[in-house]
């Protein structure tokens, strides 16, 4: 007969509570790693939505999301020009407020040329820019919903189309327009000192008329993707990034910081979790000690009395793992930003509340072996 | 020494027990002798303190004595040192302990308590369990063998803890205040279970007691003073 089962079995109402604590405390833990994947997910994301291989922009920048990044406009011709490039797009970005419904709307802008590179990937709900101008496709998280109308500048633009898990790394939901109502957008939310200087006419972009953030660029897969940058490189005023190379300063310099907070949070969480589960598995071990002392004078061996709080402790983890995974797949969705759980995730934790509970179940495996049978007499 | 006919089954030779050192020392039994025969049931008797739990629980070879020698059913355990080191095995195979407060697991039932000892001796789980049954039923409590030891009457649950004394067949039961959880007429009941028990399976009972109503029911009476026997070893009629 296995003696753990019983002893819960006897208790359940009471390990079924403690499991529950334990297994709020995983949730916990696992919103935490699934907040960390979400933010370098979601960061990615928005460098990966437009399947480039190559993006240029304005020298000595690492632009166009860990720096701000002008070049003109005509850069993507002389872009496409290039040998080995198939497909190009213009593409700009800024974050802009929106009043909608009485409440004010942080969004991520991206303006790109319908039919060229940048535009959203896959639409959930709706369609993509038919117009020229004043049609906007709008990321879920953003709230707003097929048809609705909002202000952007001075124009009036209609929710045409939604996408998912589009937006920027500060978690700002991003909507697309066209690249002129993008252009158009910037110079009416431009500081007024320099619209009065456009207004008198003095260059705003160094090609005199309106700029965008970067070039993206599709190679055939047979050129060399350094080749290229090289070449773009040597143009003045322009710098070139390969995808790898953008994903990797995205992550460095954006995500970076956040990443080393979410991080220390976490191992603060495990190391909590871990003295929890130390603690719970020794004070049951301790509550035990008169039953351990009966089993040792019955000439029980150790193993049975070592397999009873092992098994149990073990059995408390699962549970509570158990208990933490689903609550934290039913209200995932239900945070702010994304919460994104990998298979891998789990079974980290998995292995880690192993460890702990089987390093845990040794402090309360050391106090019972040094029980005296005698103890149990009690006379 | 009177030659017996029954063979000893517990000796203790010489056998002494300090508590402590220098000024808390306390000397529990000094150089004490004592023989059981099989089929023997013997009181130990004494004022609190006298050192009968101590002499208990050396048979039991639970803790060691400071000096002297014991050996049960013939074998040699202790001489100023443990000559086994496998007293756990001992402790299951040959002795059986009925403790003062019953000290029944309280989330086994009263059948899996007993089926337990047998299980831990390499018993199926089958039979353990008819085995558990036959015990409780003997020692009629066979109707409460599902119970759970919180529900059991404090009678209930003394002759549970019998049974498991007994499941091994143990040829040592060292009983500490069996009866003192009972009223006279049980523990008349629960004695005469244990004489009817040494005689059939030729055991011996040694248990501790303060309780004068049950003292006909033992051969013999051993009197404990200041962790000695005194010199009369009386028999009971
Ligand atoms: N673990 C111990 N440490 C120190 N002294 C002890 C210990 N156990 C017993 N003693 C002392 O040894 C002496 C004998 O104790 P023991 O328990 O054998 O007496 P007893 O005859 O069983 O008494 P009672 O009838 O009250 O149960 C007592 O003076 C007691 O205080
Ligand atoms: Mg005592």
């Amino acid at each position: 007969m296995n003696l753990a089962f019983r002893d819960v079995r006897h208790n359940l109402f009471r390990f079924l509570l403690t499991c529950l604590g334990l297994g709020l405390l995983m949730t916990v833990v696992l919103a935490m790693m699934g907040i960390y994947n979400g933010l370098v997910a979601d960061a990615l994301n928005i460098v990966k939505a437009p399947q480039a291989d190559l993006w240029v922009v304005e020298a000595d920048t690492q632009g166009p999301f860990a720096e701000a990044s002008k070049i003109p406009n005509d850069t993507r011709e002389a872009v496409a020009r290039l040998h080995g490039v198939v497909e190009t797009g213009s593409i700009t970005y800024q974050t802009v407020e929106a009043p909608f419904e009485g409440a004010t709307l942080r969004l991520y802008v991206i303006g790109y040329e319908r039919g060229r590179l940048g535009g959203p990937h896959t639409i959930t709900e709706g369609r993509g820019l038919q117009a020229s101008h004043f049609e906007l496709v709008a990321d879920a998280k953003s709230g707003l919903f097929l048809g609705d109308t909002l202000v952007l500048g001075r124009n009036r633009f209609t929710v045409v189309g939604l996408v998912r898990d589009t937006m920027n790394s500060g978690g700002d939901p991003a909507i697309f327009i066209t690249l002129a109502d993008a252009q158009v957008l910037q110079t009416q939310l431009a500081p007024s000192a320099a619209r009065v200087q456009a207004a008198r006419g003095a260059s705003a972009g160094a090609a005199g008329g309106a700029t965008i953030a970067a070039v993206i660029a599709r190679l055939d897969p047979s050129v060399d993707v350094q080749n290229v940058a090289h070449t773009v490189r040597q143009w003045k005023h322009l710098a070139a990034l390969t995808q790898n190379e953008q994903e990797d300063i995205l992550i460095q310099s954006v995500v970076d910081k956040a990443r080393k907070q979410i991080g220390l949070f976490l191992g603060i969480l495990l190391t909590v979790s871990a003295v929890v589960i130390a603690l719970i598995i020794y004070t049951m071990t301790m509550e035990k000690l008169k039953q351990i002392a009966t089993l040792k004078l019955i000439g029980a061996p150790d193993s049975v009395i070592i397999g009873l709080i092992v098994q149990q402790s073990v059995a408390l983890g699962a549970v509570g793992l158990i208990l933490g995974l689903g609550l934290i797949l039913a209200v995932k969705d239900y945070f702010p930003r994304r919460v994104l759980l990998e298979p891998v995730n789990a079974l980290a934790l998995t292995g880690i509340i192993l460890v702990v509970c089987v390093l845990a179940s040794g402090l309360g495996v050391r106090a019972a072996l040094k029980v005296d049978p005698a103890t149990a007499l009690g006379g | 020494m009177v030659q017996d006919k029954r063979s000893a089954i517990v000796e203790v030779r010489g056998v002494a027990k300090h508590y402590g050192e220098g000024e808390a020392r306390v000397d529990a039994l000094r150089s004490l002798d004592l023989t059981v025969h099989a089929g023997e049931v013997v009181a130990l008797l004494g004022p609190s303190g006298s050192g009968k739990t101590t002499l208990l629980n050396i048979i039991g070879c639970i803790i060691d004595p400071s000096k002297g020698q014991v050996s049960l059913d013939g074998e040699m355990v202790y001489d100023n040192a443990w000559l086994r080191g496998d007293l756990r095995r001992l402790r299951l195979d040959k002795i059986g302990f009925i403790f003062q407060a019953h000290n029944l697991l309280p989330f086994l039932n009263a059948a899996d308590n007993v089926a337990l000892v047998l299980q831990l001796a390499g018993q199926s789980a089958a039979v353990a369990q008819a085995r558990a049954q036959e015990l409780l039923d003997y020692l009629e409590v066979g109707n409460r063998a599902r119970a759970m030891p919180a529900l059991l009457s404090g009678g209930e649950a003394q002759r549970v803890a019998i049974a498991r004394a007994l499941a091994n067949s143990p040829r040592i039961i060292l009983a500490d205040e069996p009866t003192a959880a009972l009223d006279s007429k049980r523990a008349g009941i629960v004695m005469d279970l244990l004489r009817k028990l040494a005689a059939e399976q030729d055991a011996c009972i040694i248990a501790v007691t303060h309780d004068e109503k049950i003292l006909d029911r033992f051969d013999h009476l051993f009197h404990l003073r200041d962790g000695r026997l005194e010199d009369k070893k009386e028999d009971a009629t």
